[in-house]
């Protein structure tokens, strides 16, 4: 590489440095296929494929319940749910992979350990109460996370969030009116729901990350806007809509310190145990292991089944080849891997 | 295609017509064997709760595009031919049906 | 919605114009015992299979297969709530009361779909039979005197035909895809085989429903014929197994060991808290 080269280089990578600052001030979108710093490109694919990976393994703990759901109009429900979610992980790889990492490369690093995911689906899901809270808190706390990031700077990651948001409304509310029948029913289903809702708690608040003054990556992720509102003010704005929506299901937060500042005109809350939190994150929660375990069987399990498929998609794509050559005739639509195909009008 | 190796699925863009009347929009991407399982799972995948009519997948390396706008003027010549636009000519106003 | 409104058209919804269990409920009318049996049947094939593939959510050999077996599933579960909640209206009791309140021996499903999911290949044999039998089934069902029964039934096939359509790809697939996977669709179809006969097989109660219900002997060859076209074409070999046997009023008796491990599992939590809603 010659000296001149070298220049031009960093006059050109300047340049569009300061398109992509411009973008960004401007409040506008990052493409694809624009200029991106090597660092939001990095942080960007890290954040979108954890947050891929936890819609995954959160299909888990509520996918166990499927069979066991107690009615026919719940049992439709939760599968509509859990479906939904496969759905959400897909979206979100999709958008993660224009960043320029395949999904085959981000799943490995999530069946290897070394891509972390949301650690409240380490809890267990013990009851059918906990259907209920994990749709009214855990996803009611995913969405208040996820609404701010449908103005995302990342264009493909907000695209992605605002058909998540539009789905996910369904979830919150089912879980709500899972928890609203049971504290409405016998006294039995009414502990049941108590429970639930003591058990998620805490740590749907820690979903929204460690307190600001120890989440050092945060100011760097609002300044690209790929990060709106810090983590405290997501989590008091979580506090604020859930105290009402626990009273109107005639449930308790378990939480002695929760109570309304009238001088900050929000609600304050106790401190959450932040210890549980590193501890569940570096692996040791109630169900790290099997939720792990599950997943690598899964994509295990499915090779030979990945693989025939894609045999079957060579052997066609080589058919269709050799009888086109026969054919001699270049007009001949392509079958398999070249053509594009269409259903309906 | 490096990816397409050990039952990794190629990449799929999808694209979905609303409704009759309207162009298909790009809704997103998935992984699929060939052809004919994207466009079944493109169905699946994008239209859960009524959002097309027809659905479009293309393999996403078929695809070419023009260059990025932070890379000089692709775009640059449909700047500031304003005399394009209808707002450009004054003098009739208040002109009927001109 | 303002919250995330959007100009993006590919995410417009809607929650679309099909019949629903609770309108079945308000205006199916009352069916007569003799109907309610045979709705039964149907449901109870819908239910059970609708169970076994709902446990592949989240375990698929792919992502897209989650949603695509979710999505069979979920019609699935459609149908039997269509068609239990239909059979209750003879006898005053709601389609929960027949999924969760009845023992064993009072389903009426075939063992077919009782069958255990096994690999995705043993998933996809039993997926073959059903859904190229209900495809049939349903077909002639959208004439049925029973308008409830010719409403259910049309329905249900716009989505059998996209059940069916999923079993043929990947029989195709698996066919003529690896060594491995065609020698594990071979063994899957081995597997599910000898319950080939049970889908067919005549009872009285069809004497009884003439111009109603479907006389299964009448779909077997139409079924048949297409299912072992479509071995030919993936290079698979019509299995050559003697039936399992069945009893004289087939549906009435010869049930899976299956079934009382489904049940347990299903009907566990609602039994622990009778009477209660959810």
């Amino acid at each position: 590489m010659t000296e001149q080269t070298t220049t031009a280089d960093q006059a050109a990578t300047t340049a569009e440095q300061q398109h992509f600052d411009h973008l960004i001030s401007e409040d506008s979108r990052v493409e694809p296929r624009d200029w991106m710093p090597e660092a939001y490109r990095k942080s960007l694919t890290r954040q979108v494929s954890q947050h891929a990976h936890s819609e995954i393994i959160g299909m888990q703990p509520e996918a166990n319940w499927i069979t066991r759901a107690p009615s026919l109009k719940r049992k439709a429900v939760l599968m509509a749910k859990v479906q939904d979610e496969a759905g959400h992980g897909l979206y979100l790889y999709s958008a993660a992979e224009t960043l320029g990492t395949p999904r085959s490369v981000l799943n490995e690093q999530l069946l290897s350990g070394k891509a972390k995911y949301s650690s409240i689906f380490n809890y267990p899901a013990r009851t059918w109460a906990d259907m209920g809270a994990i749709g009214w808190l855990v996803d009611g706390a995913a969405i208040c996370n996820q609404v701010p990031l449908c103005r995302a700077s990342y264009g493909p990651y907000g695209r992605a969030m605002v058909r998540i948001c539009k789905e996910e409304s369904f979830h919150q509310r089912q879980g709500w009116e899972i928890l609203y029948e049971l504290s409405h029913g016998t006294e039995a289903q009414k502990k049941m729901a108590q429970d639930a809702v003591n058990r998620f708690y805490g740590p749907a608040l820690q979903m929204f990350g460690p307190p600001d003054a120890d989440s050092p990556n945060s100011q760097q992720s609002m300044e690209w806007n790929i990060k709106r509102f810090s983590n405290d003010e997501l989590r008091q704005r979580f506090v604020d809509m859930i105290v009402p929506q626990a009273e109107a299901l005639g449930l308790t937060l378990p939480d002695p310190d929760l109570k309304w500042n009238e001088e900050r005109g929000h609600y304050d809350y106790g401190e959450l145990d932040w210890n549980e939190f590193m501890s569940v994150i570096k692996g040791s929660g109630p169900c790290n292991v099997q939720r792990m375990k599950r997943r690598r069987e899964a994509h295990a399990n499915g090779a030979w089944v990945r693989e025939a498929a894609q045999a079957y998609a060579e052997r066609q794509a080589r058919e269709a080849a050799a009888s086109s050559e026969d054919a001699q005739d270049q007009t001949t639509v392509m079958a398999g891997r070249g053509s594009a195909e269409l259903i309906g009008a | 295609m490096s990816e397409n190796q050990n039952g990794n699925w190629p990449l799929w863009e999808v694209f979905v017509r609303s409704s009759r009347g309207l162009s298909h929009v790009h809704a997103g991407s998935l992984h699929a064997p060939d052809a004919t399982m994207a466009v079944r799972n493109a169905r699946d995948l994008y239209t859960r709760r009524n959002e097309g009519t027809s659905v479009w997948v293309v393999p996403a390396d078929a695809i070419t595009a023009s260059d990025p706008d932070s890379k000089g003027g692709y775009f640059e010549s449909a700047q500031g031919k304003s005399y394009r636009h209808a707002t450009y000519y004054t003098k009739s106003e208040g002109v009927k049906h001109l | 919605m303002s919250a995330f409104a959007s100009h993006d058209s590919a995410t417009k919804q809607s929650a679309g114009d099909a019949i629903t269990a609770e309108e079945i409920a308000e205006t199916g009318g009352k069916a007569s015992e003799a109907v309610a049996r045979y709705a039964l049947r149907l449901g109870d094939d819908a239910l059970m299979l609708s169970q076994r593939l709902g446990w592949w959510i989240s375990r698929a050999p792919e992502l897209e297969e989650d949603i695509a077996l979710g999505n069979i599933a979920l019609d699935l579960i459609g149908h039997a709530r269509f068609l239990l909640t239909y059979a209750g209206s003879a006898w005053g009791k709601t389609e929960d009361e027949l999924a969760y309140f009845r023992n064993e021996e009072e389903f009426r499903s075939v063992r077919l779909v009782e069958q255990e999911n096994g690999d995705f290949g043993q998933t996809i044999a039993r997926q073959l039979l059903f859904s190229f039998y209900q495809f049939e089934l349903y077909t002639a069902l959208q004439s049925s005197a029973d308008q409830t029964l010719a409403a259910i039934a049309d329905k249900a096939l716009k989505e059998v035909e996209y059940h069916q359509d999923h079993a043929a790809q990947w029989i195709l697939r698996l066919g003529l895809g690896t060594e491995e996977s065609k020698r594990r669709i071979q063994e899957g179809l081995y597997y599910v085989w000898p319950y080939l006969d049970e889908l067919f097989a005549d009872e009285p109660l069809h004497d009884e429903l003439e111009g109603i219900a479907v006389r299964p002997s009448t779909l077997r060859e139409k079924t048949m014929d297409r299912v072992t076209a479509l071995l030919a074409e993936a290079e698979l070999e019509v299995p050559n197994v003697t039936q399992a046997r069945l009893s004289a009023e087939p549906r009435d008796g010869s049930y899976s060991e299956y079934r009382g491990y489904i049940l347990a599992e299903m009907q566990w939590l609602a039994r622990q808290h009778p009477g209660a809603t959810w």
